[in-house]
């Protein structure tokens, strides 16, 4: 990805050659200049959360959804209003008011007793939310009804075909693939939390690539996100190990010096035990997170370059239409990808807690 | 940075949402469609196996038959064998049983003949006697008296005779 960018970053600089050598005196590009487009703004807007669903803005009027907003204020009141009250973070409503602080920027906050800004206890159902419940309403649906078929068959009845055969032969494809091979014997007790966590996290990629209405949400880009997801492994891991598992962090397989009277190497190893969720966390939601804000970036290309002349601004169109495509695709595979890395840390993860305990020729170091 | 702060919101309604699909999916989803899956691999192997299976046991049967064929041809040259050689036996047995038969009724008709012949030779030598006797009563009627000395006499002059014809 960063080498997109260093690509752009080329061109870009190009066509400021050009525009030096030909200075270009159109109008209307002179009259939007007052405009300025403010790139980081925008991407931070995209890959953040809001308390409605921006869809378009039609001249100069924006179409969104207004989504409900649940707040406890210091007042110790619950608060349900929709969001649709805030008039685009123009207004406040009963104390609450979306805030333009540094602190607090796009967040509902209100004024305490004290005069300061505070964020009150946030349960709205906000943009991620939202279309969470979506993803997840796809999800489900998409896997029950599959179910279904089988449901009412037996074995001899044959096999799916279509759209059901598909996600059967995906859902196979990650068990055979990394459930069993990773995990070993004990494999089924963790199959179903392995294909929920796989297919979530690929569904909620495949849907933020969408740039329209149910889809284009950053939710696996965010980390409350991943964090929840990997508190899950965390979970799963540390509450179903065996025996040796926690004999193997607590007291390893190495020279006594290293256990006492300092336990260093216990002490590595449960820090490794909170490593190991965290770099999950980190991952999906860098990967997925850069992938939005290059796409935008790359979009927004096209607003930037408007100044430098109509010439100038088709050819960089067209450069931007066909990088975005491009890095489109790759998002494609990136979004298996992840949830596939997901998975497949998850299950060594759990493979690394169901150890039994070593054979004598291994327990001599 | 706002990014990198988990917002509690959110964190709340992903652990529903994900509760809630992982529950869903858990109980209902997920795992009929793998059972489903393993079983009809389970299945599809037995199936082969039985294939094959019926297969073997076919070209078992197939040989099995073979070996009947061929073991009755077999006995059948056997019993051919020994029918003939039972049929040769027979033949020259009865030849030899024949031969005795043959052999012993010859001797005894030699015998009987004999008998017979030494009877009608006695026949004929009484026969002779009588008539001699008579003959010669009549012709010395007056001379000789009839008397066993007579007889005696005439029975040497016989035997006397016989051994010299």
């Amino acid at each position: 990805m960063s080498k997109n960018i260093f690509t752009i970053a080329i061109s870009l600089i190009m066509s400021l050659a050009a525009l030096a050598a030909a200075p270009a005196n159109d109008s209307t590009a002179m009259a939007n200049t007052d405009k300025k487009i403010n790139i980081p703004e925008v991407i931070m807007h995209h890959i953040g959360d809001s308390y409605s669903w921006h869809i378009a803005t039609l001249n100069g009027h924006d179409i969104s959804i207004p989504l409900p907003v649940i707040v406890r204020g210091v007042d110790g009141k619950w608060h349900l209003f929709s969001s649709a009250r805030f008039e685009h973070g123009h207004s406040a409503y009963n104390g609450f008011y979306i805030s333009h602080s540094d602190k607090h920027s796009g967040k509902i906050v209100e004024i305490n007793a004290q005069g300061e800004e505070v964020r009150p206890l946030d349960f709205s159902i906000t943009k991620n939310v939202f279309s969470l419940f979506i993803n997840s309403s796809i999800l489900i649906i998409i896997v029950l009804l599959s179910a279904r078929w089988y449901r009412n068959r037996d074995v001899q009845n044959g096999n799916p075909k279509g759209f059901i055969a598909a996600v059967e032969m995906f859902i196979m494809s990650v068990v055979d693939g990394i459930i069993k091979p990773c995990i070993g014997k004990n494999y089924k007790r963790y199959t179903p939390y392995l294909l929920t966590a796989f297919f979530f996290i690929f569904i909620n990629n495949i849907m933020g690539l969408i740039p329209i209405f149910p889809g284009g949400a950053n939710i696996t880009g965010n980390i409350a996100i991943t964090f929840t997801l990997a508190m899950f492994t965390f979970f799963i891991v540390n509450i179903f190990g065996t025996k040796e598992y926690w004999k193997e962090i607590l007291w390893p397989h190495v020279p006594w010096w290293l256990k006492a009277p300092i336990p260093l190497m216990p002490l590595i190893e449960i820090i490794g035990m909170f490593t190991k969720p965290f770099a999950l966390m980190i991952r999906l939601f860098a990967n997925i997170l850069a992938g939005h804000s290059v796409i935008i970036g790359l979009v927004c290309i096209v607003f930037v370059t408007v100044e430098l002349g109509t010439a100038m601004n088709t050819g960089m169109t067209v450069l931007s239409v066909i990088m975005t495509t491009f890095v489109n695709f790759l998002e494609i595979l990136v979004a298996y990808i992840q949830a596939y890395v997901f998975t497949i840390l998850s299950a060594v993860f759990i493979g690394l807690s169901q150890v039994e305990p070593h054979h004598q020729h291994e327990g001599q170091h | 940075m706002s990014l990198l702060t988990p917002d509690i919101g959110l964190l709340f309604w992903m652990l529903v949402c994900f509760g809630i699909v992982f529950f869903v999916l858990a109980k209902f989803g997920f795992p009929i469609i793998v059972k489903m899956v393993e079983e009809r691999k389970a299945f599809i192997d037995n199936s082969l196996n039985s294939a094959k299976e019926a297969n073997e046991r076919l070209a078992g049967i197939v040989k099995e038959s073979e070996d009947i064929i061929k073991r009755s041809r077999e006995e059948e040259v056997r019993i051919l064998k020994e029918a003939n050689e039972i049929k040769a036996k027979i033949i020259a047995d009865a030849k030899q049983q024949a031969q005795v038969e043959v052999a012993k009724m010859i001797a005894e008709s030699k015998l009987a003949i004999e008998k017979e012949k030494e009877k009608a030779m006695n026949e004929i030598n009484n026969a002779i006697a009588e008539t001699s006797i008579s003959i010669a009563e009549k012709i010395m009627r007056k001379q000789l008296d009839k008397g066993d000395e007579q007889k005696a006499f005439v029975d040497k002059l016989i035997s006397e005779a016989q051994s010299a014809a």
